[in-house]
């Protein structure tokens, strides 16, 4: 049923939908609103789980981690420093292959302390073994939430997800949203049975010490998983399609590419705004377009390569910086193509939108107006040098 | 589309404001799009909620910059600040009476209406939370909802004592509007 929903709210009733046994949080703007509210359903008796209050993030991370150790459906959710406190977790949990869902509100990074929305958070986590999706809007967010649950109890996946979805802008937007049934999401998500757990009965390990004989063929075996979910996620998305109604790539989005001279890659909410623009601009003859990577891990590298083979410029937003060094999403895109034949004439690099600041249609027709130049390198799109000035004497 | 931008302080209900009026829309099959921005994310500092609404689901996210209409919950934020920056050739500003603040002169084919909000508010729900009585002036103003849309998003959001005030304040904020309107022409 379609309704008037804040994103935080539409993904507190979508956990609830999806019966996690277990939730552990610690409140981070802009992540509040989604553990208060699965909170408020635990304590009204309208979601039969466990929530443990905790001091940290590092232990709400550790308390999932111990519930799907057990074999328990678990949630947390999280942002920006408190996604950092998790990280020694957030790598053991992919690590020990146990299949959590974690949103992420995407917020900046201190310092400066800043509580507005880019993406650093989790792009600095891309190398955790987790699969990271980014969302749109917040139909997409409730679908993807779905999703990532079926994803990561795959029995041949068993790998973390991470739904990742833009900070204020959706956690605390509200818009229509169609709502899945509670029918129809049991139909799709069976109850979660556990592979290996943790059972006094039948005794095991989990994330034992591996000597260098052996530390190898685990990580090993998450790249090769990383693989395969590159494979699932189609699947996935054509059996959401039949029980939901709704049809989504669930890799990435092609926005008008096909005929396209100049494209943008992007990823997040920011893609709305894009998609407004190209409609625009192509109504004034400009062939451009959007290229969404919805699926960031698993890298979808060969359906980039697809999508972007014929265009002759394209142009990489990202909302987060590798200080020292090239953007991270721009730098593979750049991968994708290299020693390739067939490829962009250019690929530049946008630095977009850090710690909040507002990404208009300006900024993206600058973007694109761009484009039409030479190669651009992380090249900060509304900079203000007024404020780069220093002086300490 | 159309772009809504309200201005008030952290803690004067503008998210509120602006999902009733997003949920009003909503009621009436359209696609809005409402959201806060904050400013320094402390109590009475000020703040922005915006309504962005369309036929079709609204995709853009950025903040308003040239708003169609204008709702200012706390007129001392005209002191020192444009509030009125980028409105509309032809936008209306809905505007909560504050003694002693005044209202800047506007373009000719601009609308303002000041509302005593706050003191209907006073006499509806017993708090001076005016922005139940600034939406129904809202609707009077642009015409672009009706009551009944408004009623609805009231009656989902309140219950009890709470709802019967609102729904007075709105309709006391729409026939304020009304009766100036009337009085004009």
């Amino acid at each position: 049923m379609k309704e008037f929903l804040e994103g935080s709210m539409a993904v507190a009733r979508t956990v609830q939908l999806c019966k996690p046994g277990v939730i552990s949080a610690y409140p981070i703007t802009p992540q509040t609103h989604i553990v208060e509210e699965l909170a408020q359903m635990v304590a009204d008796g309208h979601l039969n789980a466990e929530f443990v209050n905790v001091e940290s993030e590092h232990s709400a991370a550790s308390v999932v981690l111990g519930a799907l150790a057990a074999g328990v459906r678990a949630y947390t959710a999280t942002s920006s420093q408190g996604l950092l406190l998790m990280s020694e977790v957030i790598f053991n949990i992919a690590g020990m292959r146990l299949p959590l869902v974690l949103t992420d509100a995407n917020r900046a990074i201190s310092a400066p302390i800043n509580i507005w929305n880019d993406q650093q958070d989790t792009v600095s986590l891309r190398d955790a073994g987790w699969v990271q999706l980014y969302v749109e809007n917040l139909q997409e967010t409730v679908d993807f939430h779905i999703m990532a649950y079926k994803l990561a109890e795959d029995k041949n996946i068993m790998l973390p997800v991470m739904v990742c979805m833009d900070g204020f802008i959706l956690t605390h937007g509200i818009e229509s949203v169609d709502m899945p049934s509670q029918e129809q999401v049991d139909k799709f998500l069976p109850p979660y049975k556990a592979l290996y757990k943790l059972d006094v009965d039948n005794p095991m390990t989990l994330g034992p010490l591996a000597d260098p004989d052996y530390y190898t063929e685990a990580r090993y075996a998450i790249q090769e998983t990383q693989k395969k979910v590159l494979e699932v996620i189609p699947r996935l998305t054509a059996d959401f399609a039949r029980a939901f109604g709704r049809t989504y790539n669930g890799l990435i989005e092609e926005y008008h590419t096909k005929d396209a001279e100049r494209v943008i890659v992007a990823m997040g909410s920011v893609c709305g705004s894009i998609k407004d623009v190209v409609d625009e601009l192509r109504s004034k003859g400009k062939k451009v377009g959007l290229l969404k990577i919805v699926s960031y891990r698993p890298f979808p590298a060969q359906e980039i390569y697809d999508a972007l083979k014929n265009v002759s410029k394209v142009g990489v937003v990202d909302r987060a910086v590798s200080l020292g060094s090239f953007a991270p999403l721009a730098s593979e895109i750049k991968a994708t193509f290299f020693g390739k034949k067939k490829k962009p004439d250019t690929i530049s690099s946008f630095v977009v939108g850090l710690g909040g600041r507002d990404i208009t249609k300006d900024s993206i027709k600058e973007i694109f107006r761009m484009l039409t130049q030479k190669e651009k390198t992380g090249e900060f799109i509304d900079l203000k040098p007024e404020l780069l000035k220093e002086n300490y004497e | 589309m159309k772009e809504i931008r309200i201005h008030a302080r952290a803690g004067q209900g503008a998210i509120t404001t602006a999902t009733l009026l997003g949920n009003a829309y909503f009621q009436k099959g359209m696609y809005p799009y409402a959201f806060p921005h904050f400013g320094a994310a402390r109590m009475g500092a000020p703040m922005n909620a915006f309504v962005r609404v369309d036929s079709v689901p609204v995709r853009l996210r950025s903040q308003i910059y040239e708003p169609d209409y204008l709702i200012i919950v706390d007129a001392t934020l005209m002191r020192g600040f444009n509030c009125f920056s980028g409105l509309q050739e032809n936008g209306i500003a809905i505007i909560n009476h504050r003694e002693g603040v005044e209202v800047p002169k506007v373009g000719a084919r601009q609308k303002t209406y000041v509302v005593p909000a706050n003191d209907i508010a006073m006499k509806t729900i017993g708090r001076p939370l005016g922005n139940t009585a600034l939406l129904g002036a809202f609707c009077a103003a642009t015409g672009d909802l009706d009551l009944d849309s408004l009623n609805v998003a009231i009656k989902k959001r309140f219950a009890g004592k709470a709802q019967e005030g609102n729904l007075e304040a709105i309709k006391l904020g729409y026939a304020f509007v009304n009766d100036l309107k009337k009085s004009t022409t």
